[in-house]
């Protein structure tokens, strides 16, 4: 099937777009990337602004308010309905993609960064291995949500600290996949050969072992990426992770949760956008799993 | 098998101790006064002076840690700032409901993910093998939050076959108990089914690749027995395994989830006290999880010997 004119990265680009899973997935991950970043172009209004007059209004309810530049009035719609403040939820739905694609984003960078450096040293340096592993393992012993929930509770809640919060509950998986990654390759004739050669360990590591760990990573990251937008909204939904004056869709949900059983459309929607968000992020780990590194299972 | 045991239990130590140094360092390590933190923002000089002195703040840092693992071992985890009681006697109060939902989620999670697991499995590469492994991936991805809330919607307030949120303890309605955890034990077993019915059709699709399925299926025995006696039990040592570790999620879905449905237990606890800067309490009900995650999974192990008597340690 593959086209042998094209080169190897070419032809491994090739097999994982023509996969189902990455395009839909990816289709539908990079619609939520292109709402996020813009948000003010989707007739969005101000997310922060409040209309007491607009309390509660059901969605599609239409409003009129007054221009302050022109002084006119004109009408608005609430897509999704207003909240207790009389917020447009749609905006604040539309705007909330962009805190939750940068926590997921960066806690998967910072986690991959970090787990990486720490699996190589713990898989190369036998010395190194057994207390690092020992401390990945008593990090794993407490449930991930839980430490996120310990590490906010003493920075405090803020985007930093709920991005150090996940970052801290993703590392040791990192961790473990690259070292056991690393302790199959230092097994393998051409590390033998090169370690023969007399090749310094750093660049040992860097050429021959780090290479190996790529496509796992790449797979782990976006699981990572999914993982990280659930906690994040979990800890807003909590009241303990992003400030309630940013919008988040755990926010807007916290939000909603007073007025749930009349106006249930304010945790409906941003509900349902979340759930879609970390389903086609899923969906692309799952098509990439599959077409980069077959041997890789989903890991608890 | 004795020098097994014996080295598997010792082996939960050094995990355990790493917890608790963890957990403990959390506050320690943090910039700015410890006694300063927990008082809160209102706090009286005299008062930062009195926390420092009963949580031994003016002493070494290891010795703070021995006093405070110590203490943790005799079940004495501090006293909340906020409830002004015995963390423990708290804990006590709150775990009935904690351990109700979690008991449900638990037998609603074999009941459907096993079957599922092992439909999928046998009728492999089908609709309903993609349909339920399609469920699988929607599982993983739906936070239980967002379920919990979906089905408030369509079983309370749409159809009203269910209370919509609240907690009636075992001891006064059993009926009441059972009615009320129904809802919030299906939100919490999506996610658990979706991993344990992937990992049953994993398990039973590798047994089923066996020649003591060919000989049973040769002998005769019905497509149900082949199925039942001889492919599940011989993929249950996995399952049992990832039951297990998926008690990580299961304890965070919990605190979720009592929080949506306004069950008193726990997980609740755990966000009141952290809303109200209650740290004894978070310390101890984050290590009070971790040390029943750890020895859930001990006992897991421990129980290979049982479920599969191949396994001779």
């Amino acid at each position: 099937m593959s086209d042998t004119s094209l080169s190897p990265f070419r032809q491994t680009l090739r097999r994982i777009l023509g996969n189902t899973s990455v395009r839909v997935g990816g289709f539908v991950a990079l619609l939520i990337i292109f709402m996020g970043i813009f948000a003010p172009h989707l007739g969005t209004r101000d997310p922060g602004a409040i209309s007491p007059k607009n309390r509660y209004k059901e969605p599609g309810y239409i409003a009129t308010v007054r221009d302050y530049n022109t002084g006119q009035k004109v009408p608005v719609v609430y897509h999704m309905g207003s909240d207790t403040l009389g917020r447009d939820v749609y905006s604040r739905v539309v705007y909330g993609a962009r805190t939750s694609l940068v926590v997921g984003v960066s806690v998967a960078s910072i986690a991959i960064l970090l787990g990486m450096f720490i699996g190589l040293v713990a898989g190369y340096f036998r010395l190194a291995d057994g207390i690092i592993m020992r401390i990945m393992d008593g990090m794993m012993a407490i449930p991930s949500i839980l430490l996120a929930i310990a590490v906010v509770s003493v920075f405090g809640a803020g985007l930093l600290s709920v991005i150090v919060a996940i970052v801290a509950a993703e590392v040791p998986r990192v961790v473990r996949l690259v070292r056991s990654v690393v302790l199959s390759i230092r097994e393998e004739p051409y590390v033998e050969a090169a370690i023969t050669a007399g090749t310094p360990t750093p660049t040992l590591l860097m050429r021959h072992v780090l290479p190996n760990t790529v496509a796992p990573l790449i797979v782990q990251g976006t699981f990572i990426v999914a993982s990280a937008i659930i906690i994040e909204a979990i800890l807003s939904f909590l009241g303990i992770g992003i400030p309630p004056e940013i919008p988040t869709w755990g926010n807007i949900m916290a939000e909603g949760r007073e007025a749930f059983q009349l106006h249930p459309y304010i945790i409906l929607y941003p509900g349902a956008v979340l759930a879609l968000t970390v389903l086609s992020v899923n969906i692309l780990g799952d098509g990439l799993r599959d077409t980069m590194d077959p041997r890789f299972e989903k890991r608890v | 098998m004795a020098s097994y045991l014996i080295k598997r239990i010792l082996a939960t130590i050094p995990v355990m101790l790493f917890v608790a140094i963890f957990i403990f360092l959390l506050l320690r390590l943090t910039p700015g006064d410890p006694a300063a933190i927990i008082a809160g923002d209102f706090a009286t000089d005299e008062q930062i002076a009195e926390i420092r002195q009963k949580l031994g703040l003016t002493e070494p840092l290891w010795k703070q840690f021995v006093i405070w693992i110590t203490n943790a071992l005799q079940f004495e985890l501090g006293e909340s700032f906020y409830y002004k009681k015995q963390v423990s006697e708290l804990i006590a109060q709150r775990i009935e409901p904690t351990f109700s939902l979690s008991l449900i989620t638990i037998i609603f999670t074999v009941a459907i993910a096993v079957p599922l697991g092992t439909i999928a499995a046998y009728k492999q590469g089908s609709w309903l093998d993609r349909g339920i492994m399609g469920f699988s991936v929607m599982g993983f991805s739906l936070p239980v939050f967002v379920i919990g809330y979906g089905l408030i919607y369509v079983f309370s307030l749409t159809l009203q076959m269910f209370p919509v949120q609240g907690y009636i303890r075992f001891g006064d309605s059993v009926l009441g108990w059972l009615h009320q955890l129904i809802l919030p034990a299906l939100a919490l077993s999506v996610i658990f089914v979706a991993f344990i019915a992937r990992m049953t059709r994993t398990s039973v699709l590798e047994v089923l690749g066996e020649d003591y399925i060919r000989t049973a299926r040769a002998k005769g025995q019905t497509e149900t027995r082949v199925l039942m006696r001889h492919a599940l039990r011989n993929a249950a040592v996995p399952i049992v395994t990832v039951i297990g570790l998926a008690i990580a999620i299961l304890i965070g879905g919990v605190v979720v989830t009592e929080s949506v449905f306004n069950i008193p237990g726990l997980g609740l606890m755990t966000v009141e006290a952290v809303l109200n800067r209650d740290f004894p309490t978070v310390q101890a009900v984050i290590l009070f999880f971790s040390v029943i995650y750890v020895l859930v999974n001990l006992l897991i192990d421990l129980s290979y010997t049982f479920l599969d008597p191949r396994i001779r340690y």
